[in-house]
């Protein structure tokens, strides 16, 4: 059954800005992502939004709804009250290029600063060979479908913008022990480099990043800890690296 | 100007627009942690009513001064009551150890970051502070340290067990008796090695560290069963934390006077 519903609509660009009210019919099963569209088509036709694919898997639709980072295409409007406003705002993390629309270049640059797979050099393409056990760890890390939620709410970066130079965020945190983790991978330094030149330091474990995950990939337990705990192997435990050295381990093994 | 008021982002003037009561969480966090702090240095301090034979209380088991009660001193007793004239509880030789287990521990870090720093105080709300470093300068950088605890806190969960397991005896020292106490006793020490076996470090030293768990069975599987422990680390923080607190609580309402310890046989 169609409703009448109250929205709040961030409007504007990085000059100036601010939230429009608008009230706008919404049905039964819709979500925010759709009432938005309906928006652009009968009364905002030149608001700017990001979307794609509508479900779920794009993470192009990024925004705040309420003050918290989601993506709008999976947001159910019955999820808030008949009486109740929704506010929808760009993410406030990145730079806002028009209405709902950010600037998440940050990210790709990051991406480019992390070096990529790095397989032995006798392994010819079709030859590798891994065991199930051994890669499922990584594949939980595989689902990430780059909304930049994790970035967005990440406070290190949000509440301090001096700290993008320096930190890579969740996101690529969760490729970084992907990587680490990969039992073909044989760059040595992936975890001083997370440490030294990705800011994994930064991280103070409260888990927005995780709270935030649209895929529900553990970022904080299965990435950002053991990747914390990796770099404690080689940096803060004097045992295990006189161990490594006595017994000439390369690392993890 | 910075953080979400920078001037490149979306002109909004509230720190967050967050309807929900995101202060709960954080509030009722403080308020916890803040009276277990309050209560743990006043006993800590009180050098009292920490033993009631056969229940020795978990805030100064093993008690390591030659000002404890006889059958407290499991190791012995290698410290003196004072120092530089300054009377010292046994309590404090050996708190730091679980205090420093929990103050590392990756969940409590969350906890009070968010509930005594506000760092960020929730989610999508911005915290008041100017800079931010993280864990990479002093203090902080101690947190890396957590493993060192980690190990300090499986010794104590050994010591407390044996505690528990002395608590099957009666006041005459007797075998083969069982009260509240024992019960009490054995709840506290079987909430710690929850807590312990739950704990990220645990999870990365029993196989989490390995690049090949196919090489490794055994520890592929010690690794699973933490994982799956460690699912519930958050509520075997808590529990273990109220655990402590009341077999404290317990120890020293017998030990006072104020309960008596009732023997089921």
């Amino acid at each position: 059954m169609a409703r009448k519903l109250n929205l709040r609509i961030w409007r504007g660009d990085s000059t100036n800005g601010g939230l429009q009210d608008v009230v706008v019919e919404a049905n039964e099963g819709e979500v925010v992502l759709d009432v938005i569209h309906r928006v652009q088509a009968t009364q905002m036709g030149d608001l700017a939004v990001r979307w794609n694919c509508k479900a779920g898997k794009c993470g192009s639709c990024s925004m705040e709804i309420n003050g918290k980072p989601r993506l709008a295409c999976m947001t159910q409007v019955s999820a808030y009250g008949d009486e109740e406003t929704i506010t929808v705002t760009p993410l406030r993390a990145f730079p806002v290029i028009k209405d709902l629309v950010t600037d998440v270049s940050f990210n790709y640059k990051k991406a480019m600063e992390i070096p990529a797979y790095a397989p032995p050099a006798h392994l010819k393409p079709g030859e590798a060979r891994m065991e199930q056990v051994d890669v499922e760890r990584s594949q939980e890390f595989r689902k990430c479908i780059e909304c930049f939620l994790c970035q967005n709410t990440c406070h290190v970066i949000r509440d301090h913008e001096e700290n993008k130079k320096s930190f890579a965020g969740p996101r690529f945190f969760i490729r970084i022990a992907e990587l680490d983790m990969h039992p073909l991978d044989i760059l040595k330094n992936r975890k001083k480099t997370a440490q030294e030149e990705h800011g994994l330091g930064m991280c103070n474990i409260t888990k927005c990043c995780t709270e935030v995950c649209p895929e529900h990939i553990r970022i904080t337990d299965n990435a950002i800890i053991p990747m914390k705990e990796r770099v404690v192997d080689e940096k803060y435990d004097p045992i295990r690296w006189l161990g490594s050295k006595i017994r000439k381990r390369e690392g993890i093994v | 100007m910075s953080g979400v008021f920078s001037p490149t982002r979306a002109k909004i003037k509230e720190r967050t627009l967050r309807t929900d009561k995101y202060w709960v969480q954080p509030a009722i966090t403080f308020g916890v942690l803040f009276s277990f702090i309050i209560y743990a240095t006043f006993r800590a301090f009180e050098n009292k009513y920490y033993f009631a034979e056969p229940l020795i209380s978990p805030f100064y088991s093993p008690c390591l001064s030659n000002s404890c009660i006889e059958g407290t001193s499991l190791l012995g007793q290698p410290f003196n009551n004072k120092y530089f004239g300054i009377g010292i509880s046994p309590s404090l030789f050996i708190l730091i150890f679980p205090l420093g287990f929990r103050m590392t521990c990756y969940y409590y870090r969350k906890a009070y970051y968010r509930a005594f720093w506000m760092s960020p105080p929730a989610c999508a709300v911005a915290e008041p502070h100017e800079k931010y470093t993280g864990e990479t300068k002093a203090p902080l950088i101690l947190q890396n340290g957590h493993r060192w605890f980690f190990y300090a806190g499986l010794v104590f969960n050994v010591l407390l067990t044996i505690d528990a397991f002395l608590a099957f005896k009666n006041t005459e020292g007797q075998w083969g008796h069982m009260s509240v106490g024992t019960l009490v006793l054995l709840n506290n020490a079987t909430l710690l090695w929850l807590y312990s076996m739950s704990c990220h470090t645990c999870r990365h030293t029993l196989g989490g560290r390995l690049k090949h768990f196919s090489k490794h069975p055994v520890r592929y599987k010690a690794w699973t069963i933490a994982s799956k422990l460690n699912h519930q680390h958050q509520l075997f923080a808590w529990i273990s934390l109220f655990g402590v607190a009341f077999a404290d609580i317990y120890v020293r309402a017998v030990a006072s006077g104020a309960w008596t310890n009732f023997y089921f046989f």
